[in-house]
């Protein structure tokens, strides 16, 4: 069977298991619903009380907040197995079950889970971005969906890598992962706001070392039809979504050499 | 020593060697912790910026507000113990009924040293960070401002006492509250969501729209952070400080009255359903 | 050409030194011990194909450091091991897709799913062809008995059904070497038996090559012809079920009934001893007498003869000492201790 296959066979079986939990799913689901519409309002709040942002109206805000909240639910919803390698699999040692099958550790941890709880991110981020799209009237054309496709797809591999390269470290460590949180849930928070609003290294480490402005601001900056502040070209706002697959491609390297010390340490 | 307060000393001493025992989980706690301040601070100074009419907090107070958000984020009762739910989950919880001592109060003691331990820890050198360090490095527009004046250091010190035990008195609801609903998944979320708003953390509470001032000025949760922050910054003047320290002493009593007495109810059901 | 050839593997891990109290733990945060620990310093042997190894030896010996090294998923520190002319650890991939693995301990079956759809699953992730699928389904359930069991999901078996799963899964994909890990821990005596029978069945029948652990010595006995004891990273012993026991202490018992205690009382080791010193000891218990003895001094039949000269006994038969005595003498020679 093909790896694709493969994993599509393993989705289905996550599926049908969480189906069995519905209460639990329910819950959780509800609980993310919770965390996203606390995050627009805390939002709405400060442009009720300020007015506006350094030029950027709240739809415009909205629309950056719900791009990220849907994307990095996405990317949430494949990588489960990643997010929760460091107490499923190597605090318990199962990882050596996945190591003692003739394919690719990958392909089993995304096969891990397909958390649909994270569609309580998901749904309200689209929502969000839809009601964004409406209020700021803006033309739906080709150009503008597949643009905005294209940085959600990056966005989708930029978050999933970051899932790869937190578990990573549970090759050195299983103490906390805290740290990541830094980039997951505070580059949601981050990017839920234009970058030019953030101080100088600030920008350059979220564009540059950690693409999260590939995948969001300047993308998005595009598909409002709106100048860049910070003076990028059009080009580069499109072109840019292609560094979350790079990232990726770097995260799993990491991973490789992260399986090759679990490997050499059996810890 | 008593021999009533020793399980709690045990239990105190053996969080605080637990937390050390985790030293990256420390260092990750204090960088992640940073990075949301810096944050927070940035899209606060943001919108400030552009803003001419007078608001209900200058933007030192609002930095202030921030970095103590930070430095005290664990003692905010967003969350409940671990250990305490395997606990409950695996039965063992029922050991504590079999010892000599009133349930609540050892229970209380054992919730106030899990909110308490991490920010002793984490708190002090955040505060160190933010209030000594940023200057020296050139941002101290950034800086966590001395306390206003003495009145409002000594009134910080009382209303944090006082936050730390309207924490635990919630999350010994919260704790108490397992004892029906093993998983506890969903009250973690349900109480995430509930303290961190109301209590200021995401969007300081005197930034709301001023309709909802009466409201959030009466609930419990600006006890945990808003009532001290603002004492520390001064933007509750000292003539006010007496009276929110009784407002928050009120609600303390009222939440510890009323997990008294739902704990009663639980402890029937434990020993009626065996746990 | 052996099926496993492992010459001087050695695996040393460093660990972090905890120190004790309030004060250890403050200090352990901004600096740590670190030790070295040698789990494995050299070890050398060769596994034929269809050979049914016992390896046995304390926790923490080396025993599941030599297995994870076997299996691929552990490097060694130093020496080589070829298994089916691969090196486990290089080739990880192609080595695991013809072995098996069990571990009494953990399930490779997914919890929630009922049992068929676990196999269905690996069939999947093996890549194993319909048709050779088919067979190796239909006759490990027909041998484990597994057709009651196949709609159940997972975390509704008991211990014993879902080790019989586990390893109907183990094999699915026709591996030629099996690594046992505690297949029989926690079991109950049916279940143990009927996995034993499985086992030796499989080893006869199908000569699949088998390495075994465990800590029950009756799986050994039950099972394999040759054994080797691990302690402190090396191999102690290397040697058949009857030279381990011969190595340590050469040992018979002879349990003799009388018809009543009185008689039961008249032998005694002083009247016995007459020929030589080979009687080690002289156990009464009501009606029953137990004497351990070295048949290399003194001839079984020397010793029923003086038993028969003292009274008439009502029965007797000969036993060997139970091989967890035998095993735990060998750890004491060894000055063995668990780690």
């Amino acid at each position: 069977m093909s790896s694709a296959a493969l994993l599509l066979r393993y989705l289905a079986i996550s599926l049908r298991g969480q189906l069995q939990y519905r209460a639990s799913f329910l819950m959780a689901a509800s609980g993310n619903l919770l965390n996203c519409v606390i995050e627009i309002a805390g939002i709405w709040v400060l442009f009720d009380r300020f007015g506006d942002l350094s030029g950027w109206s709240f739809a415009e805000v909205a629309f950056f907040c719900g791009t990220v909240n849907a994307t990095f639910a996405m990317g949430e919803l494949l990588a489960t197995g990643f997010d929760q390698f460091g107490t499923l699999y190597v605090k318990t040692g199962d990882f050596d079950r996945l190591l003692l099958r003739p394919r690719s550790t990958v392909l089993q941890l995304a096969g891990h889970e397909l958390s649909l709880r994270r569609l309580g991110r998901l749904l309200p981020g689209i929502v969000i971005v839809v009601a964004a799209w409406a209020a700021l009237d803006l033309p739906l054309d080709a150009d503008r969906v597949g643009l905005l496709a294209l940085a959600m797809a990056g966005g989708v591999a930029f978050f999933f890598a970051l899932m790869v390269l937190q578990a990573t470290m549970c090759f050195w460590t299983t103490e906390s992962l805290e740290l990541m949180n830094i980039l997951t849930y505070g580059g949601v928070e981050t990017a839920s706001y234009p970058l030019p609003i953030y101080h100088r290294l600030f920008r350059r480490f979220f564009t540059f070392v950690v693409p999260l402005a590939c995948i969001g601001y300047f993308p998005i900056v595009a598909v409002l039809g709106v100048d860049d502040p910070l003076g990028t070209s059009r080009l580069f706002q499109v072109a840019a979504p292609l560094a979350g697959f790079a990232f990726l491609g770097v995260a799993i390297g990491v991973w490789q050499l992260g399986v090759r010390r679990y490997t050499s340490t059996g810890s | 020593m008593s021999p009533d307060i020793r399980p709690l000393v045990a239990v105190v001493s053996a969080r605080y060697r637990t937390l050390l025992q985790y030293r990256a989980a420390a260092f990750a706690g204090f960088a992640t912790q940073l990075f949301w301040g810096s944050i927070r601070l940035m899209i606060l100074a943001a919108f400030f910026a552009a803003t001419t009419e007078p608001q209900p907090m200058d933007l030192p107070q609002i930095v202030a507000y921030v970095w103590l958000g930070q430095a005290l984020l664990g003692m905010l009762p967003w969350n409940v113990d671990a250990d305490f739910r395997e606990q409950v989950r695996d039965g063992t919880v029922a050991y504590d009924l079999l010892r000599p001592l009133d349930l609540y109060s050892y229970w209380f003691g054992r919730t106030l040293a899990f909110r308490v331990a991490a920010p002793t820890l984490r708190g002090i050198p955040m505060v160190l960070f933010s209030m000594v360090l940023l200057p020296l490095v050139g941002l101290g527009d950034w800086a966590l401002i001395p306390p206003a004046h003495a009145v409002a250091f000594a009134g910080f010190v009382a209303s944090l006492v006082l936050a730390a035990m309207l924490a635990t008195a919630i999350t010994l609801l919260a704790h108490i509250s397992l004892l029906w609903t093993i998983s506890g998944v969903g009250m973690d979320r349900v109480l995430t969501g509930l303290v961190t708003v109301f209590s200021g953390l995401t969007v300081p509470l005197p930034l709301f729209p001023d309709w909802l001032q009466p409201f959030l000025n009466w609930q419990p949760f600006r006890g945990l952070a808003d009532v001290p922050y603002r004492i520390y910054s001064g933007n509750i003047p000292s003539a006010e400080i007496a009276g929110e320290l009784v407002f928050v002493f009120v609600w303390t009593i009222a939440l510890v009255l009323l997990g008294r007495l739902i704990l009663l109810r639980g402890v029937r059901r434990m020993v009626v359903q065996g746990g | 050409m052996p099926q496993i050839e492992v010459r001087g593997l050695a695996k040393t891990f460093r660990v972090a030194e905890r120190l004790p109290g309030l004060a250890g733990a403050f200090r352990g945060l901004f600096h740590r011990r670190m030790r070295d620990v040698h789990a494995l310093g050299g070890v050398d042997f060769d596994i034929e194909r269809g050979e049914l190894v016992g390896y046995i030896g304390p926790n923490g010996a080396g025993k599941s450091t030599t297995i994870k090294i076997l299996a691929g998923i552990l490097n060694p520190t130093a020496g080589t091991c070829r298994v089916d002319g691969l090196t486990p650890w290089r080739d990880r991939r192609r080595h695991v897709a013809h072995i098996g693995v069990v571990f009494g301990q953990r399930t490779q079956l997914w919890w929630d799913l009922p049992v068929i759809e676990s196999f269905d699953l690996l069939r999947d992730i093996y890549r194993i062809p319909a048709a050779a699928y088919r067979d190796n389904r239909d006759r490990l359930i027909a041998l484990m008995d597994l057709e009651p069991l196949l709609d159940v999901p997972v975390r509704q078996l008991s211990l014993g059904q879902r080790m019989r799963s586990d390893l109907a899964a183990a094999l699915l994909h026709g591996p030629s070497l099996l690594f046992l890990d505690e297949p029989t821990i926690g079991l109950d005596a049916v279940s143990k038996l009927a996995i034993r029978d499985f086992v030796r069945e499989l080893n006869r029948e199908a000569q699949v090559t088998v390495l075994l652990t465990t800590h029950d010595m009756d799986d050994i006995e039950a099972l394999c012809e040759r054994v080797m004891v691990i302690g402190n990273g090396r191999i102690l012993v290397d040697t058949s079920v009857d030279g381990l026991r011969r190595r340590v202490r050469n040992e018979r018992i002879l349990v003799v009934d009388y018809d009543s205690a009185g008689e039961a009382a008249t032998v005694d080791a002083p009247a016995l001893v007459a020929e030589g010193e080979g009687v080690r000891s002289v156990e009464r218990d009501a009606s029953r007498v137990r004497i351990a003895f070295d048949p290399d001094r003194l001839p079984a039949a020397t010793l029923i003869g003086q038993l028969l000269a003292l009274g008439t006994p009502h029965d007797l038969f000969i036993e060997h000492p139970p091989i967890e005595q035998t095993v735990a003498e060998l750890y004491a020679e060894h000055d063995m201790r668990e780690r």
